[in-house]
């Protein structure tokens, strides 16, 4: 079968066709026009570069169904654009279904009355972005594509390394040459093609949006399968609210960094709402990003729509993305549910780091620090409600970004292997 | 004031499948003109309505983001290339 590519401008009769290839998704489309596209490698409109979005035609989904299904993302399946037979996705690691800890020692520091932390520093390369590329590499041998590529400021690389590895798929993977060096050596172990740029992550990704046009063959996941990758982020909401007891929290709190995970949180909730899985009940949706990357945060406080690109300076280097393409829908999202977004300088992205693993025993890498920041200015600034229910993501684990806590955490003591230098330490 | 522009994937139908065109400008206003005089409609994909970049198309002169510079007046210099990318980003 010759590979689908981003090169077919008209919709190629057949391509698409055959029955749940896709599960019960049935098309792309543009988000800002509307216009609709077969399912296909292709991410913008032709007629207005509005990004394309994943449309479904759900037949009922039942809360028993999906309790049955595997401990992983893939009891959602029947909500995602994959073809519903597990014989015909990818091996992959099994991401997702991560824990949902009721965190009251952190609650109790913040003057809150419940608070959540969903942890998907358990995902198997440790970040949520597992869950992207498990549906990504599902549209790749989907479409017949053998290399899997993508542009990351760390975690996704991991997860695409790791992913295509377990898939025996090539793997293209593109990053900042200044990245953290455990996301380097982290992705490098898993033996596919590592290309560090002299740039920022958008001068990759603009870099990745050209190769693109010309490799027809390969699958980028965040830029050519971008409306697939995206619907992996919806089972963060999905797992949420069956982990709550199929019912939505009061108000979250979401990293951002290009705005998709927050905008598919939301769809997700909105989507069991009207499926009827959960009481649609009003939630607050809000952001956080760093001082340091803040142009969704920027926009949100200047009362904007559209978002004006910042060049980053920030520790937390999975989230510097200066320019976010879901910024603006992540702005309406914040807006229509009555949310904020906030942002927080590293020093106190530090903080929250050492605050969620001091209260919750909970090491989050510095995206994790914004969010608990962002959560604790918020409540200063009473934009969020202390006393109602409130789920915070903590996307990433710690020990891919010890950089950035180094220099404030260490041994208590070093001393001699004798009792006599144990009693100075005075314990 | 010979400028290349590479073309994106979707506006490849206009410029009968070429991936880079020469056009002349001396800024990107007056590029984006040059490249409708050619190739005309692909002005209209390119601004909306009013004449500004439409919200979801990045264009980049010598790999510098226009907004970083001085958008539609931003100088393109001959020999520079301009690149026109939909706007896509996460990872
Ligand atoms: C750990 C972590 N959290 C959050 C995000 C933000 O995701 P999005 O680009 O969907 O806003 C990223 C993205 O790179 C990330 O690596
Ligand atoms: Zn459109």
């Amino acid at each position: 079968m010759p590979a689908l590519d981003a090169t077919d401008v008209a919709p190629t009769p057949g391509r698409g066709a055959s029955p749940r290839r896709f599960g019960s998704a049935t098309a792309l489309v543009c988000r800002e026009c509307g216009a609709t596209y077969d399912l296909s490698a292709r991410y913008a409109c032709e007629e207005c570069f509005g990004p394309l979005e994943v449309a479904y035609d759900h037949p009922p989904v039942r809360r028993a169904d999906i309790e049955a299904g595997p401990p992983s993302l893939w009891r959602y399946a029947d909500l995602l654009p994959v073809p519903p037979d597990p014989a015909d996705r990818p091996t992959d690691l099994a991401p997702g279904w991560t824990r949902l800890h009721r965190a009251d020692r952190l609650a109790a520091e913040l003057g809150m009355r419940r608070l959540w932390v969903k942890d998907d520093s358990g995902n198997p390369t440790h970040s949520f972005k597992d869950r992207v590329v498990a549906v990504a590499l599902t549209a790749a041998r989907t479409l017949g594509l053998s290399t899997v590529a993508c542009a990351s400021t760390g975690n996704l690389a991991n997860a695409v390394a790791a992913a295509a590895a377990r898939a025996g798929l090539r793997s293209v993977v593109l990053v900042p040459a200044d990245l953290e060096a455990g996301k380097i050596v982290s992705t490098a172990a898993y033996g596919g093609t590592l290309v560090a740029v002299e740039g920022s992550y958008d001068d990759v990704n603009r870099l990745c949006s050209e190769v693109a046009f010309d490799r027809a063959d390969w699958g980028f996941v965040n830029v050519t399968l971008r409306p697939f990758y995206a619907e992996g982020s919806k089972t963060v909401g999905y797992e949420v609210a069956e982990q709550l007891g199929w019912r939505l929290p009061d108000q979250v709190v979401v990293p951002v960094a290009s705005g998709s995970l927050l905008t598919k949180v939301d769809k997700a909730w909105r989507e069991l709402g009207s499926a009827g899985l959960v009481e649609p009940t009003p939630y607050r949706v809000f952001g956080a990003q760093a001082t340091g990357c803040a142009p969704v945060s920027r926009a949100f406080a200047a009362g904007l729509d559209v978002v004006a690109p910042v060049r980053p300076a920030t520790i937390a280097k999975s989230l510097a993305i200066g320019n976010p393409a879901d910024g603006p829908y992540a702005l309406d999202v914040a807006r229509r549910t009555g949310g904020a977004v906030g942002d927080v300088p590293d020093e106190e992205i530090v903080e929250g780091i050492r605050l969620l693993a001091r209260t919750e025993g909970i090491f989050a890498e510095t995206a994790g620090g914004v969010t608990v920041a962002v959560l604790r200015r918020l409540l200063e600034s009473g934009q969020l409600d202390p006393d109602a229910e409130t789920v915070v993501l903590n996307t990433g684990d710690g020990l891919k970004t010890l950089d950035a806590v180094v220099d404030v955490v260490g041994p208590t003591a070093t001393i001699r292997p004798s009792y006599e230098s144990f009693q100075e330490v005075g314990l | 004031m010979s400028v290349t522009v590479r073309v994106p994937t979707i506006l490849r139908t206009y410029t009968k499948g070429a991936a880079e065109v020469t056009v002349e400008g001396a800024t990107l206003a007056d590029v984006v003109a040059g490249l409708d005089a050619t190739y005309p409609g692909i002005g209209a994909r390119v601004l909306d309505d009013e004449g500004r970049l439409r919200r979801f198309v990045n264009v980049y002169v010598d790999d510098e983001d226009v907004r970083f510079a001085d958008g539609l007046g931003t100088p393109t210099p001959a020999g520079s290339t301009v690149s026109v990318i939909p706007a896509v980003a996460g990872g």
